[in-house]
């Protein structure tokens, strides 16, 4: 009896201890970032099982903020909202780079997110994936828009949509030629601008078919014609050139909006190990390519652009010249309480008539 | 003993309900409140004070977000509860056996899917390329395609649809228990279609119809996803603000007054209803 409890013991503890050889990796990231096809290499590689949670920006923040950073043990924000997010709430912990194959990333990525995700001296994030935000045009019908404002031409009136987020404001503060990520660090300067943005955009609103919401549902409208021009991903714009070639992505001659998501280690994640694995993985140029040809951005991957399907590739360079690359902005990282400022300009807008 | 025993028994029931009502709904409250009486200072920073409750009141767009949403409801109950209730009598009333209960699954068959699916089904029909545009084109009503989604019509039509089943069941249950004696007793007596209603059916109906009001104006009140999808440009709705506040603004602390605000000024408007019908809140609820 007593070694019959003993050994059942003994067996729960074998099976409850975390073993390094096989752990579970909760992974928090965005639809595309991890494709099955990848997931099934990297169990068998590994043994490490994944399990993958969808979201977004504002979602990853709130879900590890409710849990004051566990639930997950590998999370993927974009860099511009991490080390704010670190300042308010403390919800990843700093990333141990003798765990990582440095080698694996592009080295001016690597040196740029580093810079702009450190908080109090320790760096919280490593780059992954890459991309822009600009205008989706159905170029036959409304070749006209090639900047944020041309968004509120009376040639496209009732037949636009964009969302009522902060890359909004931003955008069109560029194209009305302001600059606020230069006025981020100075409250006063950075609500003038949004005072003007907020001008505009209530100007616009009659021109507005509806504010878009998610990803799918830009897709839908343009697919079927409702809405011609539209602020969104590149990525929504080359798959819909794949279906409809009328249909592309445009840099604003104001620049498209750059971003670059990232690996950041939830505060209290169980998974280090898994987590710095997964990166280690999905960063050689093969996987990186298969990633690239599932999520539609290429990404911070050495050689990672090698096996990308061509037809990608085509898209990618039609709308992008060298000078459109030059002329991307990247977000620089957010301060603290901006995002106050930037909602109550949002709720005004949608309030006005 | 057997008092000891039976008040074991009693205990033992009540537990559920107790643990129910403390873990999922004043626990949680305890929370919102404390989370909205803090008022954040800087990074981390917090002190003790009503301020997000000031901003509220403050703040005009919030307080007229909050009177629109409130007055949206209470149109969208008066509409429902106008489309429900000849329903409801026609179910009750003027049908018998099969038929009633056909019917009456028929009411019930589209809530067997998810609202998400319901509100997508309406923007099928609406959208400009949608069904009910091609139509009138195919018709030769119109001329070019019409856009029929996003406003508040629309928002109102996908409101009173996901709501009025509730508003159906309790108007069979009360107007089932009406003996139609009285109505024949009625006509005998010389009294008019209208003043039979009147007097007699809608007096009978009273608590099913308050406390189906009361379920439709809290289902609209709370309502997240038709005034999102179906609503237009300027449709905000109050639950929409609270999810803003917590999950694209990280101001927990201003949602949670927020939230704290619509469970306060939704009962006020609930009292208000019953004490202008003359109804209790013990006698809605309690037998029909």
């Amino acid at each position: 009896m007593k070694t019959a409890v003993v050994s059942t013991f003994a067996v729960i503890t074998t099976l409850s201890a975390p073993s390094t050889s096989a752990e579970t990796l909760r992974l928090l990231t965005w639809g595309g970032y991890a494709p099955e096809e990848v997931i099934k290499l990297f169990e068998a590689e590994t043994g490490h099982n994944v399990e993958v949670t969808t979201s977004n920006n504002e979602e990853i923040i709130a879900k590890l903020r409710a849990t004051n950073g566990g639930g997950f043990d590998l999370a993927q924000p974009s860099q511009d909202r991490i080390a704010s997010a670190q300042e308010e709430f403390g919800i990843y912990k700093p990333i141990d780079m003798t765990k990582v194959d440095a080698d694996l990333f592009i080295p001016s990525m690597l040196a740029a997110t580093a810079e702009n995700t450190t908080y109090d001296g320790k760096v919280y994030g490593l780059p992954q994936i890459w991309g822009t935000s600009g205008l989706v045009v159905n170029t036959v019908e409304a070749g006209d828009v090639t900047d944020y404002t041309d968004l509120c031409d009376a040639s496209v009136a009732g037949k636009v949509s964009y969302r009522l987020k902060r890359p909004t404001l931003i955008g069109f503060a560029y194209s009305m030629g302001l600059d606020p990520f230069a006025a981020y660090d100075d409250p006063e300067a950075y609500q003038a601008i949004l005072d003007q943005v907020e001008t505009r955009l209530t100007d616009c609103k009659p021109n507005v078919k509806t504010y878009w919401d998610g990803g799918d549902e830009i897709k839908n409208l343009l697919r079927s014609g409702e809405v011609v021009a539209s602020m969104a991903w590149d990525t929504g714009g080359w798959q819909l050139n794949a279906d409809n070639p009328d249909i592309t992505f445009v840099a604003p001659e104001a620049g498209a909006l750059g971003w670059i998501d990232t690996f950041a280690l939830p505060a209290r994640g169980r998974a280090d190990d898994a987590a710095y694995d997964w990166i280690n993985f999905v960063m050689k140029p093969e996987i990186a390519s298969i990633i690239t040809n599932s999520a539609g951005n290429f990404t911070a991957a050495v050689s990672g652009d090698k096996a990308v399907s061509p037809d990608l590739k085509t898209r990618y360079q039609a709308s992008f010249d060298d000078e459109a690359i030059d002329n991307i902005k990247w977000y620089p990282p957010v301060p603290a309480g901006l995002e106050a400022m930037e909602g109550a300009t949002l709720d005004r807008i949608n309030a006005a008539k | 003993m057997v008092t000891d025993k039976s008040r074991l028994g009693f205990y033992l029931l009540l537990a559920p309900i107790l643990l129910w009502l403390m873990v999922l709904i004043i626990l949680p409250h305890i929370g919102l409140f404390i989370v909205s009486i803090s008022e954040k200072i800087g990074p981390r920073e917090y002190a003790t004070g009503f301020g997000n409750y000031a901003v509220f009141f403050t703040e005009p767009l919030y307080w007229n977000t909050f009177a629109r949403t409130a007055i949206m409801s209470i149109v969208a109950t008066a509409l429902t509860l106008l489309l429900g209730f000849p329903i409801a009598y026609y179910i009750a009333k003027l049908t018998r056996g099969r038929t009633k209960t056909t019917l009456f699954l028929m009411c019930m068959i589209p809530f067997w899917v998810s609202e998400l699916v319901r509100t997508f089904g309406w923007m099928i029909l609406l959208r400009e390329t949608g069904v009910f545009s091609n139509l009138l084109m195919a018709l030769g009503l119109v001329d070019g395609p019409v856009e029929m989604l996003y406003n508040d019509a629309a928002m109102m039509v996908g409101l009173v649809y996901t709501s009025i089943l509730f508003m159906v069941v309790p108007l069979v249950t009360t107007l089932d228990s009406l003996d139609d004696g009285l109505i024949e007793a009625g006509y005998d007596l010389g009294g008019t279609s209208t003043s039979i209603l009147r007097e007699i059916v809608i007096p009978h109906a009273m608590p099913g119809i308050v406390s189906g009001c009361i379920v439709v104006f809290m289902l609209s009140l709370g309502n997240y996803l038709t005034p999102i999808l179906l609503g237009g440009k300027d449709s905000l709705w109050f639950t929409g603000m609270i999810y803003s506040q917590f999950i694209t603004r990280f101001n927990w602390e201003l949602g949670s007054a927020f939230g704290f605000l619509l469970l306060v000024l939704s009962s006020l408007v609930v009292f208000i209803g019953l004490k202008l019908t003359g109804q209790s809140l013990s006698n809605t609820m309690g037998p029909t």
